[in-house]
């Protein structure tokens, strides 16, 4: 490999700098006209993104109550309610069900119910996007 | 000695070596070694995640802690995994898109500032440190256990042997290194337990917690390892053997802190609830700020799969931590000695063969527990020295000044040198602790750092510093107090040894209140970066 630009003879280097974080590279991306709606921030376009972001900042703080609710309540509930941690489900007492073991099904749950209405967020976005160039 | 132990061990360390060294063959320029050419699949990826998040806290310190306090401890799996799904909602695909190797990087890409980059980097070698640690000392107290040679071969050989493979083979062969290593550990617990449940069963369900305190399951002999009180009468001095006969009460011993009968099996035994909400918020926010858990986001090809390999991971570190409360719940019945002795980080190692007796059934299990313990901290502390090491290659050695692949392992080396001598030099550290501790540091400085870099606006580099500063300084100052400073007592002392309750707020409030009175700071190619981080990659925007 000839990698270097003095040794090449005026033509240009061959061998490509890897720049970790790739900020710069796709800052300067080619010009798409999709892109230039958006990126050039004109009302519509920010009105856009904005409302993308609100949606999935509302999807994800809504689940995350869900959480709170869920289990974060938990040790507030055993706390004011002792008599709960002496229920037993099959000989066991039931916070460590709900810990031990329910806890991470849950926590699973959350998060396909998240993946999908995110994804969905995202196609909606991208229909209204792709609509008027259609 | 068990005759199992010492061939599982350079079984799990020449397969390390040996997936390490094919994965070098893959890797011929610096981006292959960092990134991996991102040519992993997802599901490897997510066990690869996996592999690399389960260290030796989850595979050993779990089940210890629910020996030792029993029902409340239940959060730190809960929180472990849990850290995952605040990731997964509030970061995963942004942070993808952003571009970022790193949490240096995603300074850079989001506030453009080179001081909170410098900031952050201090940061992740801080909390890389605190992680990288404990997990070389845990290496070196399982060394000694298993084999009774010196700690200090342990963590040094699992030191070299990390350091080795991360400067020889970089990312790529790490991905399948700690694929290979969740797997291992998810089997080395999964499959002994099925064998302790049986024997459990048949020697007709002795009680968890006998109505008269535990008992010894078997006569045991006991060596006194440093003055106590038992039972608050009896004083027994080190060196002194005690023995007990099968059916005997386990006394309790005044230098163990461990909790009995009810207070082990209800809720609310001694931990408070200010300590109960502290760790939860440090391990539910925690994950997304630790350093090697965000450069495997890198790996993924896009936002989307980036979330969909965080899901996976929930999914397999959830069905991970169902297994450690197990050993810990049956460690009552079989090795009720570990709260005579303190010891009960050991109990995983111990359990197979004082359940399962001394043949060759026992001593099989217990080396592959111990093989698994091994995998444990390699994939921890490899993942980690990785991360560390990348920051220290472009923000220390300045790498973007032609990065080369000697230059990253360099950069290893010097990632390597200051946790393995520190893990050398101070042996008196719990591993379990430290490791919350990490995760209150985490979350206190770049939980708040990303959720608000991806969210708002508003954010600013004044803001977000001093967010940091305040809230990760504290938690941080906080940290060092409990590690090496004198023992604390009083009201405040939950206040120093969980911090996480009261440093993640504070973080938040600084960080907000410093953007808002800086709001002429903001980046004025907000509304682009905001697009980048959210819009979906198929628009190729």
């Amino acid at each position: 490999m000839n990698g270097d630009p003095g040794e090449a003879g005026g033509r240009p280097p061959l061998r490509t700098r890897v720049v970790l974080g790739e900020a710069a590279a796709a800052r300067r991306a080619s010009p798409d006209p999709v892109r230039a709606d958006l990126a050039e921030q004109t009302p519509v376009g920010e009105a856009l993104v904005k409302g993308l972001v609100r949606a999935q900042l509302a999807l994800a703080i809504r689940l995350s109550l869900v959480v709170a609710a869920g289990l974060g309540a938990l040790p507030l509930l055993f706390a004011v309610a002792p008599a709960v941690g002496r229920v037993k489900v099959l000989g066991v007492n039931l916070p460590w069900l709900l810990l031990g073991l329910f806890s991470f099904p849950f926590l699973l749950g959350v998060g396909w119910a998240y993946v999908r209405w995110a994804e969905r967020n995202e196609q909606d976005f991208t229909a209204v996007i792709r609509r008027p160039e259609a | 000695m068990n005759p199992y132990v010492v061939p599982g061990l350079v079984v799990v360390v020449l397969v390390t070596i040996g997936i390490g060294a094919y994965g070098l063959r893959f890797a011929r320029t610096t981006s292959d070694f960092l990134v991996a050419s991102r040519s992993v699949s997802p599901s490897w990826n997510a066990a690869a995640i996996s592999g690399e998040y389960l260290s030796a806290a989850s595979f050993l310190g779990v089940a210890g802690l629910v020996l030792r306090y029993g029902v409340d401890v239940l959060w730190y799996p809960v929180g472990f995994a849990a850290g995952y799904l605040a990731l997964l909602l509030f970061v995963a695909a942004p942070l993808r898109r952003s571009g970022a190797f790193t949490l240096p990087d995603f300074c850079q890409v989001r506030l453009r500032s080179p001081l909170l980059r410098r900031l952050a980097t201090v940061f992740v070698v801080f909390i890389g440190c605190l992680y990288l640690v404990p997990q070389l000392q845990g290496a070196g107290l399982t060394f000694t256990t298993v084999t009774g040679a010196p700690y200090e071969w342990g963590a040094l050989l699992v030191g070299v042997v990390v350091t080795a493979n991360v400067a020889l083979g970089g990312m790529r062969a790490i991905t399948f290194v700690q694929a290979f290593q969740y797997w291992l550990k998810l089997t080395a617990l999964a499959v002994p337990v099925i064998f302790l449940v049986l024997q459990w069963q048949s020697d007709g369900r002795p009680a968890v917690t006998p109505p008269t305190g535990s008992v010894f399951a078997t006569s045991t002999t006991v060596v006194v390892q440093q003055d106590a009180v038992l039972d608050g009468i009896t004083e027994v001095h080190a060196g002194q053997e005690l023995s007990f006969a099968a059916g005997d009460r386990v006394p309790e011993v005044s230098s163990v802190d461990d909790n009995r009968g009810a207070a082990w099996l209800l809720p609310g035994g001694d931990a408070s609830l200010f300590a109960t909400y502290s760790l939860i918020l440090a391990t539910f926010l925690g994950t997304m700020g630790l350093p090697h858990v965000l450069v495997r986001f890198y790996t993924n090809p896009d936002g989307a799969s980036a979330r969909r390999t965080t899901l996976v991971v929930l999914g397999l570190v959830g069905l991970f931590y169902l297994l450690p409360t197990l050993y810990g719940v049956l460690g009552r019945v079989y090795t009720p000695q570990l709260l005579m002795t303190g010891q009960t980080d050991a109990v995983v190692l111990l359990l197979p063969e004082a359940a399962l007796g001394g043949g060759h059934l026992g001593q099989f299990l217990g080396a592959l527990v111990t093989a698994g313990a091994l995998a444990a901290f390699l994939s921890t502390s490899s993942g980690l020295l990785t991360s560390v090491a990348g920051v220290v290659f472009t923000d220390i050695l300045h790498a973007e000044r032609g990065g080369s692949v000697r230059d990253f392992r360099l950069a290893t080396v010097l990632a390597a040198v200051l946790p393995l001598g520190l893990s050398l030099y101070v042996s008196n550290m719990d591993v379990s602790r430290v490791v919350g501790l990490a995760f209150a540091v985490a979350a206190s400085s770049f939980c708040p750092l990303l959720v608000l870099g991806i969210w708002w606006r508003g954010l600013t580099d004044v803001g977000a510093a001093a967010g940091i500063l305040a809230g990760g300084g504290a938690a941080m100052t906080a940290v060092l107090l409990t590690v090496m400073g004198p023992p604390l007592d009083g009201r405040y002392a939950q206040l120093i040894a969980q911090p996480a309750a009261w440093t993640v707020p504070l973080a938040f409030v600084v960080m907000v209140a410093g953007s808002l009175l800086t709001k002429r700071r903001i980046p004025s190619d907000i509304g682009a970066t905001m697009l980048r981080l959210h819009a979906p990659e198929e628009l190729r925007l």
